[in-house]
C-alpha cells in the first residue's frame, strides 16, 4: 500500500534562501550589472538567446545572472518567460542579403565580391590567456578604414549562374510555414519546420552531430561557402496601418554550407546547401546547423539514410536541451514507489537464480551455458 | 504616387523610433515642448513576434525564434491615431512613439518633428553604422602575391 508523504516545504525554502546568498556571493565584490553581462558576456548572451528562442538581450542578461552563468539553466529561465507573453503575430523574413555586415567570410572564394570581412574573431588569436585583462587595462576602439561601401554578395550568385548549385526559390509564397511552437511535432517534419527546430538547437548537440558528419557518418563533403554575422531589419505587417512596420534590428549569424551531390535520376551533379541561421553571434553554431540541415535532407537528395544526423526523429527530437535536461534531471525527483517495485522483482530474481538447478532439464543448462 | 511617399516617410520615422535610445527620444521630445492631450487606444503592451528567416536565405520562409515587442496606439483631441511597435519592452518609449506618429499625421507638426528629433537621431544612427562598417572595412583581407623572381 502506497501511503503519501509531504514534507521538506522548509528544507526547500531554506535551499532556495542558500541558493540565493550563493548566487550573490563574496559581498565585498561588486554585484554583476545587467549591463556588465549584455556588454562583456555578449556571446553568452547570445547563446541564451538563441537557444532560449526569445531575442531580447537584457532577459537573456537576467537569466544568465540568475542561474548563476548556467546557461542551459538560463535557457529555462527564458523559455518559461516566454510562454508568459501573448503572441502579436509574424514578422516578415528577414533579408540576411541586406545584413549591416560585421564579419564575412568565404572558404570557395578568395576574392569574391565584398571581399573577405574578418570582423571581430577569435579566429586567427594563438589561444594565450592574457593576464591584462586580470585588471581593467585601457582597450582602444576598433580602426576604421575609409571606402565606399561594397556590395556583398551570396554565394549561390556566384555559382547560381552557371547552375552549378541548387538555388533557393520560395516555391508557394503564400504558405505559412509550420511553426513547432504551435504544432505538436509529427515527423517527417518539413525543412522549415527543421531548420526552426535546430535553430535553437543545443549548440553542443548540433555540434557534436555535425562533426560526425565529417568524420564520415552521412559523409557529405562540406565547404563554408559563406558565414556572415551583422544586423538585419525586422518588420512587422501591421493591419491597423496595413504596411509592414520596422521594429528595429536584430543581430544575427547565417551559414551556407556548400555540399558536394553526385546527382540523381531527377537533378543532375551539382553542389546542395545546409543552411543555417542563428540569433546574434554564434559561427559554431551556424556551421553545425547548416551541416546538420544538410545531413537531414538525405531522403529528399535521394541519399542513402545510413547515419544518426540523418534521421530527423533522433536530431530534432534530442536537439532541444530544455526537454533534455528536464527528462534526465526528473530522474533525481522522488522516485520511491518505482524503487520499492523494482527492490521487490530484483530480490524475487535473485531468489530465483539462488535456487538449486533441476537436474532433469539438461538441454536448457547446455543452451544456458 | 503621394500616398506611397508618405508611407515612406512614416515608414522611416518609425524605424528611427524604433531603433533609437529612449534617453536621447526623451531628451530631443522635451526641447520641443510639445504636450498634447491623447487617449490610449491600446498598450504599452509587450509580447512576442515570431522572427522569420528564408531558407538558404532566399528561398521559402522559416520561423526563426520570437523577440520581444512592445507595441501602443493614442487617439489625439483632434481624432488622428497613432501606432507604435519596437523590439525591446520599454512601454514609456512605445507610447511616446505612438503620440509622435499621431503628431505627424499633420504635415506642418510632422515637418517640425522631423527636422527637431527624427533627423538628429538618424544621423546619430547613420552615424554609428557608417563607424560600424569603416571597422569591419578594417579587417577586410588584402591578398597580395608573392612575386616569384624566375624572370
Amino acid at each position: 500500500m502506497y501511503v503519501a508523504v509531504k514534507g521538506g516545504e522548509a528544507a526547500i525554502d531554506n535551499a532556495h534562501r542558500l541558493l540565493a546568498d550563493r548566487r550573490r556571493g563574496d559581498r565585498s565584490v561588486p554585484a554583476l550589472t545587467l549591463d556588465q553581462i549584455a556588454e562583456q558576456l555578449a556571446l553568452g548572451v547570445d547563446r541564451v538567446m538563441s537557444e532560449g528562442s526569445l531575442y531580447d538581450r537584457r532577459l537573456a542578461a537576467l537569466a544568465i545572472k540568475q542561474a548563476r552563468g548556467d546557461l542551459i539553466e538560463a535557457v529555462f529561465l527564458v523559455r518559461a518567460y516566454r510562454t508568459t507573453l501573448p503572441r502579436f503575430g509574424y514578422a516578415e523574413p528577414v533579408d540576411t542579403g541586406a545584413m549591416l555586415i560585421e564579419r564575412r567570410v568565404s572558404a570557395c572564394y578568395k576574392d569574391l565580391p565584398g571581399g573577405q570581412l574578418l570582423g571581430p574573431t577569435f579566429d586567427y588569436t594563438h589561444r594565450l590567456l592574457d593576464e591584462e585583462l586580470d585588471g581593467d587595462a585601457e582597450v582602444g576602439p576598433g580602426r576604421l578604414r575609409m571606402g565606399a561601401e561594397e556590395p556583398v554578395s551570396r554565394i549561390a550568385d556566384i555559382l547560381g549562374a552557371e547552375g552549378l548549385i541548387e538555388e533557393d526559390l520560395d516555391p508557394s509564397p503564400l504558405d505559412e510555414p509550420g511553426d513547432i511552437n504551435q504544432t505538436p511535432m509529427e515527423f517527417p517534419l518539413s525543412r522549415a519546420m527543421r531548420l526552426q527546430s535546430l535553430s535553437r538547437g543545443d549548440e553542443g548537440f548540433l555540434l557534436a552531430l555535425g562533426y560526425s558528419t565529417q568524420r564520415g557518418y552521412a559523409r557529405s563533403h562540406p565547404f563554408a561557402g559563406e558565414i556572415r554575422i551583422g544586423e538585419v531589419e525586422v518588420e512587422v505587417c501591421s493591419p491597423e496601418l496595413g504596411f509592414a512596420v520596422p521594429v528595429g534590428r536584430v543581430q544575427l549569424t547565417e551559414c551556407q554550407m556548400v555540399n558536394q551531390f553526385k546527382g540523381s535520376a531527377k537533378a543532375p551533379p551539382q553542389f546542395t546547401r545546409g543552411y543555417g541561421l542563428i540569433f546574434g553571434q554564434s559561427e559554431r553554431k551556424a556551421m553545425a546547423m547548416a551541416l546538420c540541415d544538410r545531413a537531414l535532407r538525405a531522403e529528399e537528395l535521394g541519399e542513402d539514410i545510413v547515419a544518426p544526423p540523418q534521421d530527423q526523429e533522433f536530431v530534432i527530437s534530442h536537439c532541444d536541451n530544455v526537454q533534455a535536461t528536464g527528462f534526465v534531471e526528473h530522474l533525481k525527483l522522488p522516485h520511491y514507489v518505482d524503487f520499492q517495485a523494482e527492490l521487490g522483482l530484483v530480490r524475487s530474481m535473485r531468489a530465483e537464480h539462488a535456487e538449486p538447478r533441476d537436474e532433469s532439464l539438461p538441454d536448457m543448462k547446455e543452451a544456458a551455458e | 504616387m503621394e500616398a506611397e511617399a508618405h508611407i515612406a516617410v512614416r515608414k522611416n520615422r518609425m524605424s528611427v523610433l524604433a531603433r533609437c535610445n529612449a534617453g536621447r527620444l526623451q531628451e530631443l521630445w522635451d526641447r520641443l515642448g510639445l504636450d498634447p492631450a491623447h487617449k490610449t487606444l491600446r498598450g504599452p503592451e509587450s509580447g512576442l513576434v515570431m522572427l522569420r528567416g528564408r531558407v538558404g536565405g532566399t528561398g521559402e520562409a522559416f520561423n526563426l525564434g520570437e523577440a520581444t515587442v512592445t507595441r501602443a496606439s493614442v487617439r489625439l483631441e483632434d481624432g488622428s491615431v497613432g501606432h507604435a511597435m519596437a523590439l525591446g519592452r520599454d512601454g514609456a518609449k512605445a507610447r511616446l512613439s505612438a503620440i509622435i506618429d499621431a503628431l505627424c499625421q499633420n504635415l506642418e507638426t510632422a515637418a517640425l518633428i522631423d527636422a527637431e528629433v527624427v533627423a538628429p537621431m538618424q544621423e546619430e544612427l547613420d552615424r554609428a553604422d557608417e563607424t560600424r562598417r569603416q571597422q569591419t572595412a578594417a579587417t577586410r583581407v588584402d591578398f597580395f602575391t608573392m612575386v616569384r623572381g624566375e624572370d
